[in-house]
């Protein structure tokens, strides 16, 4: 047994725990928590199986923002957890069942046909090659298109989850943009026409009329 | 004893039967639904980036690559209909979505 299979076997088993833990943690950001944990034993196995670019995306994309999403929403919303655990062991010997029918149906495949011990044609690998450069350019080649639809299902993703979440307040102050741009300079400035001196003003002679008397 | 094929399809299975296992035992919570679908999704990868190096063929590396931005955009509009659910009912429990019953 050569240490690849040990980092393997030592990564599967960390993911596994993991992934179990996800699915039984009482607290939903103990279970957001260990699916972090989960994402990270995923990327060391694709390290092993010789997708970096792929791996440190991973960590990346899911682990610093899409679970960083999962723990806000966590964090935010206030969950009566025990509520939501309630019918949780009687779903169990369902749950354990259908669990058991896919892990037999998958081990009697698998364990028949999937017995390739090396890689069939190896991909390019040595120092020279670099995997990133292999899939930029079969992405920006082969597959340019689905690239385009991929960006487009992002911005669509955006835009809805925005739309979906934003509260007008209709206590706020604002300035409506339309107007402001077809604003004139006469509506801003008036000119008013004043004398340049004024008349002087009777009261000086008042005030010093009553300074006099209270002396 | 060397890493066959089947090693890393065995745990993409036992991966993705975990994670049906938690969608049955957490059918109340929304939020840990999304988990499972995502724990699923990271085995199909696992299954993808497997052939990939055994097959000796990139293609199934891009294939990763768009499941990951359909599984990021899914979970950003799937946590943003949770935000507005809980804003709505108080409460994210799967049984009292029922408005549409009549």
């Amino acid at each position: 047994m050569d240490v690849k299979t040990g980092l393997f076997y030592l990564f599967s088993a960390v993911l596994l725990f993991a992934a179990f833990r996800v699915i039984t943690a009482r607290n939903p950001v103990y279970a957001a928590l260990y699916l972090v944990l989960t994402f990270f034993q995923a990327s060391a196995i694709w390290l092993i199986l010789r997708a970096e670019f792929l791996a440190i995306t991973l960590i990346l994309v899911y682990v610093g923002a899409v679970m960083v999403l999962f723990l806000f929403v966590v964090m935010m919303l206030d969950i009566d957890v025990d509520s939501l655990r309630e019918g949780f062991w009687r779903h169990f010997p369902l749950a354990a069942g259908v669990g058991a029918l896919i892990a037999l149906e998958m081990a009697a495949v698998l364990m028949g046909g999937f017995r390739l011990n090396a890689p069939r044609n190896s991909l390019a690998s040595g120092p020279d090659t670099s995997n990133t450069l292999e899939l930029g350019k079969l992405l920006y080649t082969n597959y340019l298109y689905p690239l385009e639809v991929a960006a487009v299902i992002l911005l669509l993703a955006m835009v809805a989850a925005i739309a979906l979440t934003l509260r007008a307040r209709k206590d706020t102050k604002y300035v409506n943009p339309s107007d402001q741009v077809r604003v004139k300079a006469r509506d801003r400035v008036r000119i008013v026409q004043m004398p340049a001196t004024r008349a002087a003003q009777p009261a000086a002679e008042d005030a010093s009329a009553a300074a006099e008397n209270k002396a | 004893m060397t890493l066959t094929l089947g090693h890393f399809l065995s745990l993409g299975a036992m991966l993705f039967a975990l994670a049906v296992i938690g969608i049955f035992l957490n059918r109340k919570n929304l939020i840990v639904l999304l988990m499972c679908i995502e724990l699923m999704l990271l085995a199909v990868n696992v299954n993808f980036v497997a052939f990939s190096y055994f097959l000796g063929d990139m293609h199934g590396q891009i294939f990763v690559f768009f499941i990951l931005t359909v599984a990021a955009a899914e979970s950003a509009i799937g946590l943003a209909l949770l935000v507005l659910l809980f804003r709505n009912k108080s409460n994210i429990n799967v049984d009292e979505l029922n408005a549409l019953k009549g």
